[in-house]
C-alpha cells in the first residue's frame, strides 16, 4: 500500500476510536474528531457541490456558448441573491429567491404528492380482501383493511370518542404501535449494521484477521 | 457506589458486551441460513422476469455513510442484472452515487468480466435537482444527460441508441438512503410514467415505504437493510459481504432482546421496592 494510502488507513481508524471512546465518557479525543468531521464535511461538500453543480450546469455552459444559455442568468442571479442573507443590511433581497424555490418545490410536489401518497394508497386498501391466494394472505388483506381505517380514525378529533365510538380508536393504537414497535426493530437493525461496518473495517482493512 | 455510577458502568457493560457480540461472529462466522421474505422475492421477480437485452436504471441514491447496507444490495441486484443480461444505465441522485455506482460496477465485473462499458452498463453520473430532473427524463433523456461521467455525448453511447424517454426504460432500481431516492421515483418514475420501480434503502426508512408495494404495484418489492441484501444474494446463489455479515447481526439482536428482558425485569423489581417503602 502506498504512503498516502497507509496514512489514510490509520488516519481512519484513529478517528472511529476516537468516536467510539465517546461510549466511555466526553473526552477531547472525541471532540477533536467530531470538530474535523464537521469542518471537513462542510469544506468537502463546498468544493464537491461546485465540481458536481456549480461548474457543470453554469460556468462550463457559461464560457462555452455564453449567449445560447442566456437563461442560466437568472439562476446564477437568484443563487447570489440568496447569498445575501449573509450581511444583515441586505437580508431581505434572500426572501425572493427563497419565495420561488419553496412556491416551486410546492407546486411541483403538490400534484405528485396527491396521486402518489393520496389517491393511489386509497386505491391500494379498496382491495377484495378475499382475492387472495393463501389464508395468510386474506387475513393480511383483511388487517391492512382493518388497520387503515382504524389508524385514519384514531386522528378524527371533531367528536368526543366515547363508548362504542372509542373502540376502532383504540384498535387504531395497536396497529399503530405494531408500526412504531417495527420501525424501532429497523432502527436497531440499521444502527447495528454501522456498527458491523466500523467493526469490518478495523478487523479487515486495518488489521487482516478477517477475509 | 452512587445510582448514577452504577448505571454508568451498566452503559459501558452493555456497550463492551455489544462490541464482541458484533465483532466474535465476524471473526469466527456461523454460517445461519437465511429465510428469503415476499418483498425481497417480488424485487427478484421484477429482475428475473425481464426479457434480456432491455435497458434499466440503476440509480445510486446514497453515500459511503450508509454503503454497509446498500452497497451489497447494489452489488447483488447488479449481478442478477448482469447475468439477465439487461444493459444497466447507472445514475446518481446524491453527489457521491456516482462513486458508489462505479465500486459496485467493479465488483459485478469480477464475475462478468466480459461485460463492456458502453454496450452493456454506463455510468451517467451525479445529476441534481431529484425529482425535477425524473420528471425530466420522462420527457427527454438525452437533455438530462448530454454526456455520461467520461463526456461521451450521450447520442454517441451504443446502449442508449433507441432511449429517448424514461417510458423505454424496462424498469428502475433505486438503492436509496434519504431525500431524493425511492419515493421520487416512484411518484415520478412509476405513477407519472408508468415504469416499474423496485429498490433497496436503509433499514431505518424501511417501514415507510413498505405502504407503496402495494395493490397498485407503486413498488415491486422492495430491499429493508443488510437483512434484505443477505435474503437477495441467497436468491442469486451468492455468498456475498451482507450474507457474512448477518451472523453478527443476528446475534446482536437477541443480546438486544435479552437486555430489554433484563432491563424490564429489574424495572419491575426497582418499582415494587418502591411502592413497597
Amino acid at each position: 500500500m502506498s504512503f498516502a494510502g497507509t496514512f489514510g488507513l490509520w488516519m481512519a481508524v484513529f478517528f472511529t476510536f476516537s468516536i467510539f471512546s465517546f461510549l466511555y465518557k466526553d473526552n477531547p479525543f472525541y471532540k477533536f474528531a467530531e470538530q474535523v468531521f464537521v469542518g471537513l464535511s462542510a469544506a468537502y461538500w463546498l468544493v464537491y457541490l461546485y465540481y458536481s453543480i456549480m461548474l457543470p450546469n453554469l460556468f462550463s455552459k457559461l464560457i462555452s456558448d455564453f449567449k445560447g444559455n442566456l437563461i442560466l442568468l437568472i439562476p446564477a442571479a437568484l443563487g447570489i441573491m440568496m447569498l445575501m442573507r449573509i450581511i444583515p443590511k441586505t437580508q431581505w433581497i434572500s426572501r425572493f429567491p427563497i419565495a420561488i424555490m419553496i412556491g416551486t418545490s410546492a407546486g411541483i410536489s403538490m400534484v405528485r404528492y396527491a396521486k402518489s401518497d393520496l389517491l393511489s394508497q386509497i386505491s391500494a386498501t379498496m382491495i377484495n380482501p378475499f382475492a387472495a391466494v393463501s389464508v395468510s394472505a386474506v387475513i393480511g388483506n383483511f388487517l391492512l383493511i382493518i388497520g387503515t381505517i382504524c389508524g385514519v380514525y384514531f386522528f378524527y378529533f371533531s367528536k368526543k370518542q366515547e363508548g362504542l365510538s372509542a373502540v376502532p380508536s383504540k384498535l387504531g393504537i395497536w396497529f399503530l404501535m405494531i408500526s412504531f414497535g417495527a420501525s424501532f426493530g429497523y432502527t436497531v437493525m440499521a444502527r447495528i449494521s454501522l456498527l458491523i461496518g466500523r467493526l469490518e473495517f478495523i478487523l479487515k482493512d486495518w488489521l487482516h484477521i478477517i477475509k | 457506589m452512587s445510582v448514577n455510577a452504577n448505571s454508568q458502568t451498566e452503559r459501558r457493560i452493555v456497550f463492551l458486551v455489544l462490541l464482541l457480540a458484533v465483532a466474535l461472529p465476524l471473526i469466527f462466522p456461523i454460517g445461519w441460513k437465511t429465510e428469503v421474505s415476499g418483498y425481497t422475492k417480488m424485487a427478484w421477480n421484477l429482475i428475473e422476469s425481464t426479457p434480456d437485452s432491455v435497458v434499466v436504471i440503476f440509480s445510486f441514491d446514497y453515500d459511503p455513510s450508509t454503503m454497509t447496507e446498500l452497497q451489497p444490495m447494489a452489488e447483488a441486484m447488479l449481478e442478477h442484472a448482469f447475468s439477465r443480461n439487461h444493459k444497466v444505465l447507472a445514475m446518481a441522485l446524491w453527489p457521491q452515487g456516482a462513486q458508489m455506482a462505479e465500486q459496485a460496477f467493479a465488483e459485478a465485473k469480477k464475475a462478468y468480466p466480459d461485460k463492456a462499458y458502453g454496450v452493456d452498463y454506463i455510468n451517467m453520473g451525479y445529476k441534481v435537482a431529484g425529482i425535477v430532473a425524473i420528471q425530466a427524463m420522462g420527457r427527454s433523456m438525452a437533455e438530462v444527460f448530454p454526456t455520461d461521467q467520461r463526456g461521451i455525448k450521450y447520442q454517441e453511447i451504443p446502449m442508449l441508441k433507441n432511449i429517448r424517454t424514461l417510458k423505454d426504460i424496462a424498469y428502475i432500481n433505486s438503492l436509496s438512503s434519504g431525500t431524493p431516492g425511492i419515493k421520487e421515483w416512484v411518484m415520478a418514475g412509476r405513477d407519472a410514467y408508468g415504469t416499474p420501480v423496485t429498490g433497496g434503502t436503509t433499514a431505518v426508512s424501511a417501514p415507510g415505504f413498505f405502504p407503496y408495494v402495494n395493490s397498485q404495484k407503486q413498488l415491486h418489492g422492495m430491499l429493508g437493510g443488510l437483512k434484505a441484501a443477505s435474503e437477495y444474494e441467497v436468491l442469486i446463489g451468492k455468498i456475498g459481504s451482507a450474507t457474512t455479515k448477518m451472523d453478527a447481526q443476528s446475534i446482536a439482536h437477541l443480546l438486544i432482546l435479552i437486555f430489554i428482558a433484563v432491563g424490564n425485569v429489574k424495572a419491575f423489581r426497582a418499582r415494587r421496592r418502591r411502592d413497597a417503602i
